[in-house]
């Protein structure tokens, strides 16, 4: 299991310098660690985050917006004609609730459909795993700064440690 | 008709007399007409012309305030974008971001779309900011009080809301020229350092 400050810190190496989002269990630890190094700004919808994040980009950050996956469905309409036609990147930190069809039942239709949703937009993605973290995080720092739009890391449940081990 | 529509001034009329007053500042200004308007009376490179994304307008300034504390950040909205966004007003009024200033042209009307009503006409919106947190509201009427109050939110810290009663008239503006990318690009050059 990643440590949430060990996660943390590799995005801050990675130059992420705007953290904000909207909470989910599986990100409780993450969002604990930034707001204790005070680096959290909370928002209260996800495309409000994302509209946020495109702000704090154009003012020279390099921004990060975590959510669960559900708020992949409210900020969709602003990745899509904010970020993705005016060439706006964002690291979108997102948890897959619902993965395997074992969840709350309100999780379970977007934790199938989400790769393909990305798919059918266009936002480059990737699942976090303990083995491969390394170049997880290189293939996000690289996507990010190359292609300018919008590319998300899901984070599936007890990769990160989290609130309650 | 509203009953003072006929003294009302346009949302046009209203957006010239505040572009005098700015200079560099970044104003991020909402989808629809008001963006193609804000293009035809004066095009910045300070200007963000949003084209989507609509509700976002505050978001996006809210995020270019924070990053740069020190550069005031105007917003131009629409009551239906406040609506479809109100979450921000919240957000905003927590954080209080001192060099906030949401100016907010409050036709009553989804224009873009043919002038659809929007339920602005029961809802006090900068009652609406005032309650969630902003420091300074106003709502006004007429070209002098919206200049006198505008003039004293650019020298007052904020978070501000001024919303200004516009009538539906629009301006003959067409789209906005310049392709999304490169409005990016340019609003990054121009609010740089």
């Amino acid at each position: 299991m990643i440590e949430s400050d060990v996660f943390v810190q590799a995005l801050q190496d990675m130059g992420v310098n705007f953290f904000t989002g909207v909470p989910d269990s599986i990100l409780g630890g993450i969002i604990a660690e930034l707001m204790n190094r005070r680096i959290y700004t909370p928002a209260v919808r996800e495309d409000e985050a994302v509209g946020m994040a495109a702000g704090a980009y154009m003012a020279g950050k390099t921004p990060a917006v975590l959510m669960q996956n559900s708020g992949l469905g409210t900020s969709l309409n602003t990745l899509i004609s904010l970020n993705m036609i005016y060439k706006q990147p964002c690291i979108l930190i997102v948890s897959w609730r619902g993965q395997g069809g074992k969840d709350a039942p309100e999780h379970l239709v977007m934790g199938e459909v989400m790769p393909q949703l990305l798919e059918t937009v266009k936002i480059p993605h990737r699942t976090l795993t303990e083995k491969t973290a390394v170049e997880d995080f290189r293939w996000v720092a690289q996507t990010f700064m190359t292609q300018q739009m919008p590319v998300a890391l899901f984070i599936t449940k007890g990769v990160v440690k989290g609130l309650h081990p | 008709m509203r009953p003072e529509q006929g003294t009302l001034i346009s949302r046009a009329q209203a957006m010239a007399a505040l572009l005098e007053l700015l200079t560099d500042q970044p104003v991020i200004i909402c989808n629809g007409f008001p963006s193609r308007e804000a293009h035809k009376i004066a095009d910045r490179p300070t200007h963000f012309y949003m084209i989507g994304s609509m509700g976002n307008a505050p978001a996006i300034a809210l995020g270019v305030a924070l990053a740069k504390p020190n550069k005031q950040v105007i917003t131009f909205d629409g009551d239906g974008n406040v609506l479809m966004g109100m979450g921000t007003l919240a957000t905003v009024g927590a954080l209080k971001p001192k060099n906030f200033i949401h100016v907010v042209f409050d036709n009553e009307v989804y224009g873009t779309t043919g002038n659809q009503p929007t339920i602005s006409n029961v809802v006090p919106l900068e009652k609406v900011a005032k309650a969630a947190g902003y420091v300074n509201v106003e709502r006004v009427l007429d070209r002098d009080d919206l200049v006198y109050e505008f003039k004293a939110m650019l020298k007052q810290d904020g978070p501000s809301m001024l919303l200004i009663k516009v009538n539906e008239f629009v301006e003959d503006a067409g789209r906005v020229l310049h392709d999304p990318p490169e409005i990016t690009r340019r609003f990054m050059k121009a609010i740089q350092g």
